[in-house]
């Protein structure tokens, strides 16, 4: 029997409407252990680097995490990996929600989608039924209706829907897949469902889902419930309210904003407004979110309610999100109303909240530069408010100047030329990062900006406190309960980071002990998304509930593989080598491997070279990058190198890159 | 008349303002009464559903209660505070026109029996599982008949009955009839 996962992957071909029920190897599971690990395999095995993102042969892939499906909370995320239309590089978007138990509990792990409907359709799954269903008449409609209409039409109130709205059909570089409360929505994944022809996927499972060692699996989670509720009522002293507690950042809760409203970027990433938060302001606001706000709201089997239902004044109820409270309203210079309501068209259309308001500011820093004239912008109202409506709906439909910013900040400038692509400055690997610019260089985030391939910062860091405590007493008062780490040593680390003097930064944490932090938070990363755990209960936060010493013994009593630290990180590392490996062969370089020039004020070039060599190096990559030979051959992964110096990416007698 | 004697009376008080919809309840359910205990899980063996409509704020979990061998004549929609519920929302019965409360495969009735174990919980796990506090376990004493007891024999014939509606009383019979012979 196997355990934990369901042994089963569907496998849909779009083209023929071939569907096919194909039992996995559980070897590739010990491996790779699931969601985004296998999806890494998958991609690898069978989408070489001359597949176009909007080739049929390209690979959509619902993959949900090894655990979901088991009572382990929060563990609910869905890993959506295919070739991404905006960085031509692998995405692994990853979404909450209810999705991914309920395609366990109908019998798969993965749906694999390859080529094109000629009609648009909808894929409906229900246990041992699988079919593909005309969705002519879902066409143009909003990714939350289509997700009524379906669940009525079907009689099915109980099936969960993934689905894309209008971006995703005209191909948006940035459309999402929005389902429940959640949303896959980095890299442009949705706009590759479009480009299938496929509206939705609608999933019913009444099937049980086994685990290995019942009792001891239990236990684990009692005893994670247990942590949950303790971190709840011991939020951590002296860092800002956002990061005390563990889940999602809280921000369906959260009314007070100073923060993020003097420290991130207005406009297109640009402006700064330092004393913006005023009493006044956060009245307004706080009755704002009480007016729309009808209820918080959590993924599957968690408690932490990091969204909520918001219902904008004549406008349908939609689920809401984390930071999407503000990008709308930030972008636009605006208010939270305004933030809030346009958010429910964007969540209908179905795109991402970090990429949309900021191509929108994009856009209009161009017109007000003179690069793109009124010409440009025909029937465009005057109000930044009404502009933002307008262009919204101008891209999602590929609309006059909306069809060339439907492709994002980056291709987008390199089309309008005249000097565009300056104001595409907030980019890394061609993806519109969250609006931050900072003063000076902190060289643990430089270096997760630099080499991170889910384009997203939150998708990183963790687990280590983004800045240094005051006092050592503060310090010392921190380590005394921090388990999670891998090793004494982080903590000895922290207790010895200042703010002044020789022990800050950037110079201290030393480029040695940023390499062992980052690849510390960047693993539990990786881990959580094979496993579909939530990065909130995990990877993110401080102090989190799962860590490295207790998720072998879920892997163990829960899928019932052996396994131990070593083992896990082993693995982790395989697949994230893995990862690297599929986008190597895509081209990419460490000139690729950059923050935005302005992100900090002040710069250090040549430490910031020797961090991402060092970095390179600790993580058996060679000078540009590439995985090595001997790191791959360590990681069994001989087949990665094989086809490396088959395609003269690396040489056969020496790690050096051939050309 | 039998002999009075004291029992404690099991309730869950469900304050569905509280409910967020996130199936925790349902999912413990489901691994409580797994073979053996936590072994599997799948929510839609649970005990207590919950039904769940977030666009329009509707929260209800649900505790499966009576068999009941055919559905009602009528049917009540409810409109509390401008939310419309469904046909059937608030009721627990396990009954032919849904398919809530039943064993997935076999079509079996399921009922809540408040975790009953050896040994015995400090409180039901849904209870447990629901972090927000939208189930809350209360036990009170009461005094009762002697002989008005047994919950274990009423499932018993509860299943039996759906089984006979099923297959037809003679089936069910000769299964018994044939049980009966080898043991
Ligand atoms: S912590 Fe928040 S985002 Fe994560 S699973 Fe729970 S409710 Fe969802
Ligand atoms: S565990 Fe509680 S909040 Fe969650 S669905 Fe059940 S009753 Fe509602
Ligand atoms: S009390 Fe026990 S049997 Fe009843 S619904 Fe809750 S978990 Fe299930």
């Amino acid at each position: 029997m196997r355990y934990a996962e369901t042994g089963f992957n569907l496998e849909i071909d779009l083209s023929r409407g071939s569907i096919d029920r194909v039992e996995t190897d559980p070897k590739d599971t010990e491996l790779y252990l699931g969601g985004l690990g296998t999806n890494a395999k998958i991609m690898w095995d069978r989408v070489p680097p001359e597949v176009e993102p909007f080739s049929p042969d390209n690979l959509l892939i619902f993959g949900a995490g090894l655990l979901c499906g088991t009572p382990a909370t929060g563990c609910n995320r869905t890993i959506v990996t295919t070739i991404s239309p905006q960085t031509e590089l692998m995405a692994f978007s990853m979404m909450g929600g209810f999705w991914a138990p309920e395609l366990k509990y109908a019998g798969y792990d993965k749906v694999i989608l390859r080529g094109k409907s000629p009609d648009l359709v909808y894929l409906w799954i229900h246990n041992d039924k699988v079919e593909l269903r005309d969705a002519s008449h879902l066409k143009g409609k909003g990714a939350v209706e289509t997700a009524e209409l379906i669940t009525k039409e079907l009689n099915e109130p109980n099936a969960e829907v993934a689905a894309i709205g209008l971006a995703g059909e005209s191909r948006v570089f940035f459309a999402s897949i929005e389902q429940g409360r959640s949303s896959a929505s980095r890299g442009g994944v949705g706009a590759v469902m479009g480009d299938k022809g496929l509206k939705a996927i609608v999933v019913r499972g009444t099937k049980d889902i086994n685990v290995a060692r019942p009792e001891e699996y239990n236990e684990l989670c009692n005893e994670v419930m247990e942590y949950i509720q303790f971190r709840n009522e011991n939020p951590i002293p002296g860092v800002m309210p956002i990061l005390a507690g563990i889940g999602s950042p809280q921000e369906m809760k959260v009314h007070d904003e100073k923060w993020h409203t003097e420290n991130f970027m207005w406009g297109n990433s640009r402006v700064r407004k330092r004393d913006f938060w005023n009493e006044e302001i956060a009245k307004d606001w706080k009755e704002t979110m009480e007016s729309m706000q009808r209820r918080l709201i959590s993924c599957y089997n968690c408690p932490m309610t990091c969204g909520a239902t918001i219902q904008p004044p004549g406008k349908p109820t939609y689920m809401m999100k984390c930071f999407s409270k503000l990008t709308y309203t930030m972008a636009a210079f605006s208010d939270l109303e305004f933030g809030l309501g346009i958010a429910q068209s964007a969540t209908e259309y179905g795109v991402d909240a970090f990429s949309a308001p900021q191509v929108m500011a994009f856009a209009l820093e161009l017109l007000e530069n003179g690069i793109l004239t009124d010409k440009d912008f025909p029937g465009m109202p005057e109000d930044s408010e009404g502009r933002f409506e307008w262009l919204l709906d101008t891209i999602v439909r590929r609309e006059g100047i909306g069809d060339i910013l439907a492709d994002g900040t980056y291709w987008a400038a390199k089309k309008i030329g005249k000097g565009a692509d300056e104001y595409a400055h907030n980019n890394i690997k061609k993806t519109e990062q969250l609006p931050l610019k900072l003063s000076m260089l902190n060289p643990i985030y430089f270096l997760m900006y630099a080499t991170g391939e889910k384009m997203n910062i939150t998708q990183i860091e963790g687990q280590f406190p983004q800045a240094p405590f005051a006092t050592r007493e503060e310090r010392e008062e921190f380590v005394k309960d921090w388990f999670q780490v891998p090793d004494e040593k982080f903590k000895q680390i922290f207790l010895d980071w200042e703010f002044r003097g020789e022990n800050s930064m950037p110079h201290y944490p030393t480029v040695q002990m940023c390499c062992d932090i980052v690849d510390w938070q960047e693993k539990m990363h990786y881990i959580d998304d094979a496993l579909g755990m939530c990065a909130g209960l995990s990877s993110f936060p401080l102090k989190p509930p799962y860590h490295i010493h207790n998720y072998p013994k879920f892997i163990s009593a829960g899928a019932g593989i052996d396994m131990d630290e070593e083992k896990l990180t082993q693995a982790a590392k395989r697949y994230r080598t893995l990862v690297r490996a599929n986008n190597t062969r895509r081209g990419m370089r460490r000139k690729d491997e950059k923050p935005p020039e302005n992100h900090w004020k002040k710069r250090f070039p040549e430490l910031e070279e020797e961090l991402l060599s060092t970095y390179y190096d600790f993580k058996g990559w060679n000078e540009d990058g590439i995985p090595t030979k001997e790191s791959l051959h360590e990681l069994g992964l001989d087949y990665v190198a094989e086809e490396f110096i088959k395609r003269g990416i690396l040489k056969d007698d020496e790690d050096a890159p051939a050309q | 008349m039998g002999v009075k004697k004291t029992k404690i009376i099991k309730s869950i008080k469900v304050d569905a303002d509280k409910c967020m919809g996130c199936r925790a309840c349902e999912v413990a359910c489901s691994a409580f009464h797994a073979t053996p205990k936590y072994s599997s899980n799948n929510p839609a063996r649970s005990r207590i559903r919950v039904i769940r409509h977030p666009l329009e704020d509707i929260y209800v979990p649900v505790y499966a209660g009576e068999y009941t061998p055919s559905e009602c004549m009528g049917r009540n929609t409810y409109k509390i505070e401008g939310k419309e519920y469904d046909e059937c929302a608030f009721c627990r019965a396990s009954c032919p026109s849904r398919d809530l409360f039943k064993e997935p495969d076999s079509g079996l009735p399921l009922k809540c029996d408040m975790c009953e174990s050896v040994p015995e919980l400090d409180e039901p796990l849904c209870v447990k599982w629901c972090m927000v506090d939208a189930l809350i376990y209360e036990e009170r004493e009461v005094e009762v008949d002697e002989d008005e007891e047994d919950v274990k024999m009423e499932e018993m014939e509860a299943g039996i009955e759906s089984l006979v509606d099923k297959y037809g009383l003679q089936k069910v019979a000769d299964i018994l009839a044939r049980k009966s012979q080898k043991s």
